[in-house]
């Protein structure tokens, strides 16, 4: 499969007033064509800063070391006017809160219209019927109706579909999407996941799924990688870690999810809290919380290792991982 | 559990009205939330209430409460309606009704430290409580929700959400409550803090002898908490039954679209599901439907259905439904689950 994203040795650092964080640390991965790769974890583990970083969006107190090659060209530490020729053109990202990304003043085909006039100089006619069947392609009914619509005479889900109907109006090749149906209703929230499978399967958009919810990576990626305290700890397919988790992490937050076809007497959490990431314990980070951890990983961090069949894990213990009562 | 079981609280005809404005100019307009509800919460249960956002599942919480006063209707207390309580009295009856709120840290006084929040309610409701025995009951409350008793002088900014949680249970739990209104309790939480908080939740519930209301738009948590469940569709019941009932054997459309529509976090069963997912998006209250409300996403709708509104049915001793075609409609639990 053709890889359109290689991201190398990344790294996301933010300064405060008297100290630094580092958000992202080491982080490496690759996308290929058409794939949907999951990007697990809780907040504070780095997962939006490392694809904000990616995007050039980081805030202006942060800074990103590393690659992130979209063929020759790196992303990183490219000057925005030189960005600005990739964005939403070969390299698109949407968020959890589409007013946020909306413009509240402008109707929905100007905005729509505006990006195919800056990346593919489209006059403002066409640019504009372009954009009324992107959002027909999406499922909003009744396209030219909503094209002259405000954002906020939309509903949550129709903003959401108009700004997946942005994002892809270029038809990039990679599509960033940040808890994109986390404040969306179950049933609206099925919709979005049947269109990103739709994208990926009939358009071979790459996508990147960053959320927390584990049932929504189930139903749509193909590859995961797990984050906690700013670093990949666990990295493989889909089956493999939801079936045979290697790293304490990964089988936590499984048996943190509440299932609705099995219905357990109580659920199985992690115990402790997220790690600030000022204050990384020493060690491996998650050691405070994990059920498996024995001296080593109190003094030394484990590296995230190649295990073989493209799993790679981040953790000492090779022991079998019974997990209290529901294992 | 062979006793009858005890109704704490009864719901008759229970309606709710907004009037909201219809821009400028224009004349006000009136929004449904709720209308014709009917239930019983028993002594011990926990009851999850479902539905979209909109569909008036905190609405109802907040009426329950009295915290929004219902247009019509009856919210009867071991039998003594709230609705026509004097305010004092009502007052008094709060320290058996608590509720606890979707984002912890808004629900928190940020100028007040944390044994200063959890003991609030005991200075209006039990005034007879020298310092020396609130402190006491906010220690022993915040052992039991898991706080340590060093953060009793700290602010509420000082603490993660799930912790933040744990104050308002303890707020809640202080005034040793018959009933808790839970809205949305982990829906901001980090994953494996929402499953400790619903741990909690449930320790609590046996220890205290609780009886709780368990409002959430996530069914797969509803699933694990609750004993029964009720489905809300633009603010009026669609079915009432026990968990497994549901889950298992749902019999209104709109419950086998909502089951069909949860993420499953299993790979295999999430790719053999076949996903019937729902059109379109729940219509505007201000203007809803004729006849069955539900119809117009409904894809065993039938001309009749815009004409008749379907009624509240009894179908078996303690399952309810509102669906003109519930008998017509079966569809085995694979298809809805996938299982």
């Amino acid at each position: 499969m053709k890889q359109v994203l290689k991201v190398e040795d990344m790294s996301v650092t933010f300064e405060l007033h008297q100290s630094e964080v580092q958000a992202v640390r080491e982080m490496n991965f690759t996308l290929s064509e058409g794939e949907t790769l999951a990007v697990v974890g809780e907040s504070g583990s780095g997962k939006s800063q490392a694809f904000l970083a990616i995007m050039g969006l980081l805030a202006k107190n942060g800074r990103a070391g590393g690659r992130a090659m979209m063929g020759d060209i790196n992303l990183i530490g490219m000057p925005p006017r030189q960005l600005d020729t990739h964005r939403g053109k070969d390299i698109a990202m949407i968020f959890q809160d589409p007013m946020t990304s909306l413009n509240p003043t402008l109707k929905v085909r100007t905005q729509l219209a505006e990006v195919l006039v800056k990346h593919r100089d489209y006059d403002q006619q066409k640019a504009t019927m372009a954009a009324i069947e992107m959002l027909e392609r999406v499922g909003i009914p009744e396209p030219v109706k909503r094209a002259n619509a405000y954002p906020h005479e939309l509903s949550g889900g129709m903003r959401q579909r108009v700004m997946i109907a942005m994002a892809l109006l270029c038809q990039p090749k990679i599509l960033i999407a940040d808890e994109p149906t986390t404040a969306l209703d179950v049933t609206v929230q099925a919709q979005m996941l049947d269109l990103f499978k739709t994208l990926t399967e009939d358009f071979g958009t790459s996508l990147v799924l960053i959320t927390h919810d584990l049932g929504v990576v189930a139903g749509v990626a193909d590859r995961m990688m797990v984050m906690y305290g700013g670093r990949a700890v666990e990295k493989g397919t889909v089956d493999d870690l939801f079936y045979d988790p290697r790293h304490p992490y990964t089988l936590g937050l499984l048996h943190s999810t509440p299932h609705i076809a099995k219905r357990a007497a109580r659920l199985d959490p992690i115990q402790g809290l997220p790690p600030s990431l000022e204050h990384l314990p020493k060690g491996c980070s998650f050691n405070p919380r994990c059920a498996f951890a024995f001296d080593r990983c109190l003094v030394e961090r484990p590296p995230l290792t190649d295990t073989g069949n493209g799993r790679e894990k981040a953790c000492f213990y090779e022991g079998p991982m019974a997990y209290g009562k529901v294992a | 559990m062979n006793q009858t079981p005890i109704n704490l609280l009864e719901i008759k005809d229970l309606k709710k009205t907004f009037s909201i404005s219809g821009g400028l100019f224009s004349r006000r307009l009136t929004l449904t939330a709720l209308e014709d509800i009917n239930f019983t919460i028993r002594k011990g249960e926990t009851l999850g209430i479902v539905g979209e956002s909109g569909c008036g599942k905190s609405t109802l919480g907040r009426c329950i409460l009295q915290l929004l006063a219902p247009d019509e209707g009856q919210v009867l207390w071991l039998g003594q309606d709230l609705t026509r309580l004097p305010a004092e009295e009502m007052r008094m009856r709060r320290q058996d009704l608590q509720i606890i709120f979707q984002d912890p840290l808004a629900s928190l006084n940020p100028r007040m430290t944390v044994g200063e929040i959890i003991a609030d309610p005991l200075r209006a409701l039990r005034p007879e409580l020298n310092k020396d025995e609130r402190r006491a009951r906010v220690l022993k409350i915040m052992e039991a929700v898991g706080l340590l008793p060093e953060m009793i002088n700290r602010y509420p900014h000082e603490f993660s959400g799930g912790q933040a949680q744990r104050i308002g249970i303890a707020r809640a739990l202080i005034t040793e409550p018959k009933l808790i209104v839970c809205d949305e309790p982990v829906s901001a939480l980090d994953v494996s803090i929402q499953a400790q908080i619903l741990n909690l939740l449930a320790e609590l519930k046996d220890e205290f002898g609780l009886t709780l209301i368990f409002i959430s738009h996530n069914l797969s948590v509803v699933r694990h908490v609750s004993d029964r469940i009720l489905v809300l569709y633009l603010g009026r019941i669609v079915e009432l039954a026990t968990g497994d009932e549901i889950y298992e054997d749902p019999k209104h459309p709109y419950t086998r679209a909502l089951l069909t529509a949860v993420p499953i976090p299993d790979p295999k069963l999430a790719r053999l599901r076949n996903i019937d997912a729902l059109k379109g998006e729940i219509p505007s209250p201000i203007n809803p439907p004729s006849g069955c409300t539900f119809r117009t996403r409904c894809r065993f709708a039938k001309p009749y259905c815009a004409e008749k509104r379907p009624p509240l049915e009894r179908i078996e001793d303690d399952r309810l439904v509102a669906c003109h075609r519930w008998r017509e409609i079966e569809v085995p639990v694979e298809a809805v689950l996938g299982a």
